[in-house]
């Protein structure tokens, strides 16, 4: 009894504000733990919104916006959050934050809120939010969490722009509505035109080029499905 | 003591009054600007119909407010085509007011002004509403003063397909309205039909549009969208042609 008091008591010193654990936490789910790639969650809108650039970088923003946050909320109330309701806490403050970002998006980006209106809603079920809130911010301090939230939605932005840049490319060709394909066309003279690919617009395309990226991620890294 | 059930329902009672409150803060200040961005938006649509969507994204608001204001101006009428005062066409909720049975409907009219020479009428824009595969679809049909050539549309949709439904959205599909024929040549309102299928060459039928692939019931809803809403306006447009016809003479 008397040590474990003692041990309490024993002040360790601050950690590094960037240290490597800390480093860890937000480079880990970029590749060796992506959310999407090899824990396979948020797949839903990893489909839906990747048509175009623009719109997946909104989506990209709100994610980071909205895992960041809630961890850091949660992480602070993780003391006084009553075991038996956390669940619906969890889900009543990402469901806050989510509101708070398509109203922002109502208001100074309407276009962008037509485009994504159903898909922002739907951040609240997607499963990164709420997988990080129950296995890292309910367990762990503030700071850590936001880190661990900013990683995880990192982990996911980056996915989502690399399949929207190859989707819009191929299927719209452009990359973020600037006409890529109609430029080089036009250098090689009147009657030479680069088809677009229609595949590539429908989720089926979010599909196969998300299937690749996993495929060339997991020959690099020798990661096997268990 | 977490876990009693007092803690439980006294936490979540102050965590929703918290929630509530923040969200109810957030709702009212940023209110005005929301409703400023659905007016804009409002107004790009019925642009659309009239130029082109390149020329709208690069207009500022301030610069398409300008356009609106010099360019637009608009009217009420009913199903008889008469005019209804007292009322704004640009407060005219279509979407609610499809509610309603057809003939108790206020159908707001739109004309786009001639550069230079506001007196003349260039095209009349009319809104549209009804039916996709999914959800509501909605758009504005401009019609150039014959009375019966489709001058320009815009389409919208809420919750199409991607890549199939929702490109109804896109120019390419739009386009392929413009110089078509709503009335056939007994004078019979027959709309413009999109077909089943897409890459036939329609360009020799008044009525017909090349279809999209794959979105048939897509274009059956924007089919049955402009037969509607062209039979609401059609005593509105008739009693224009009849005016022009004796104008002209």
């Amino acid at each position: 009894m008397s040590t474990e008091t003692a041990k309490a008591i024993e002040k360790k010193p601050a950690e590094a504000l960037f240290s490597k654990r800390r480093k860890k936490l937000v480079t880990d789910p970029l590749v060796d733990d992506n959310p999407i790639t090899i824990q396979v969650l948020g797949i839903c809108s990893a489909l839906a919104v990747t048509t175009q650039m623009k719109p997946t970088l909104v989506m990209a923003i709100s994610v980071i916006f909205v895992v960041a946050m809630s961890n850091f909320v949660i992480s602070l109330m993780r003391n006084t959050i009553p075991t038996r309701v956390r669940i619906i806490v969890q889900l009543a403050v990402v469901a806050t934050l989510v509101t708070l970002v398509s109203e922002v998006l109502k208001a100074f980006a309407y276009d962008m809120y037509k485009e994504l209106s159903v898909f922002i809603g739907l951040i609240i079920t997607n499963c990164i939010v709420m997988g990080r809130l129950e296995a890292f911010a309910l367990g762990n301090k503030p700071y850590d969490s936001v880190l661990d939230g900013l990683g995880s939605a990192l982990g996911y932005s980056w996915i989502i722009l690399t399949v929207a840049f190859f989707r819009e490319l191929w299927g719209s060709g452009s990359v973020f509505g600037i006409p890529v394909f109609d430029t080089i066309s036009g250098l090689f003279g009147p009657d030479f035109k680069l088809a677009t690919n229609g595949l590539m617009v429908t989720p089926v395309g979010a599909f196969i080029i998300l299937g690749l990226i996993i495929w060339v991620q997991r020959t690099k890294t020798g990661y096997v499905e268990h | 003591m977490q876990q009693s059930n007092t803690y439980i329902i006294v936490f979540s009672a102050v965590l929703t009054i918290i929630l509530g409150l923040l969200l109810s803060g957030t709702a009212q200040v940023l209110g005005p600007m929301q409703q400023e961005a659905i007016a804009l938006d409002k107004k790009k649509q019925i642009l659309g119909a009239v130029i082109s969507a390149e020329e709208i994204d690069a207009m500022s608001p301030e610069q398409v407010n300008e356009f609106y204001g010099k360019r637009i101006s608009s009217t009420v009428v009913d199903i008889t085509g008469k005019e209804i005062s007292g009322v704004e066409a640009e407060k005219v909720e279509i979407a609610k007011d499809y509610k309603r049975p057809a003939d108790q409907r206020q159908y707001p009219v739109f004309m786009f002004h001639a550069e230079g020479n506001p007196d003349a009428v260039e095209s009349y824009i009319f809104p549209l509403y009804g039916a996709g595969l999914w959800d509501a679809i909605w758009g504005y049909i401009a019609i150039e003063t014959d009375m019966n050539t489709i001058g320009g549309i815009t389409l919208a949709h809420a919750g199409e397909t991607p890549g199939l439904g929702a490109r109804i959205t896109e120019g390419g599909v739009q386009e392929r309205y413009i110089g078509k024929k709503i009335f056939d040549e007994s004078g019979e309102l027959v709309a413009v039909q999109m077909q089943k299928g897409e890459g036939k060459d329609y360009s020799s039928d008044e009525h017909k549009v090349d279809g999209m692939s794959g979105a048939t019931i897509t274009g059956t809803g924007v089919n049955n969208m402009l037969k509607a809403y062209l039979g609401h306006y059609e005593a509105y447009i008739k009693a224009k042609s009849s005016s022009q016809a004796v104008a002209g003479l």
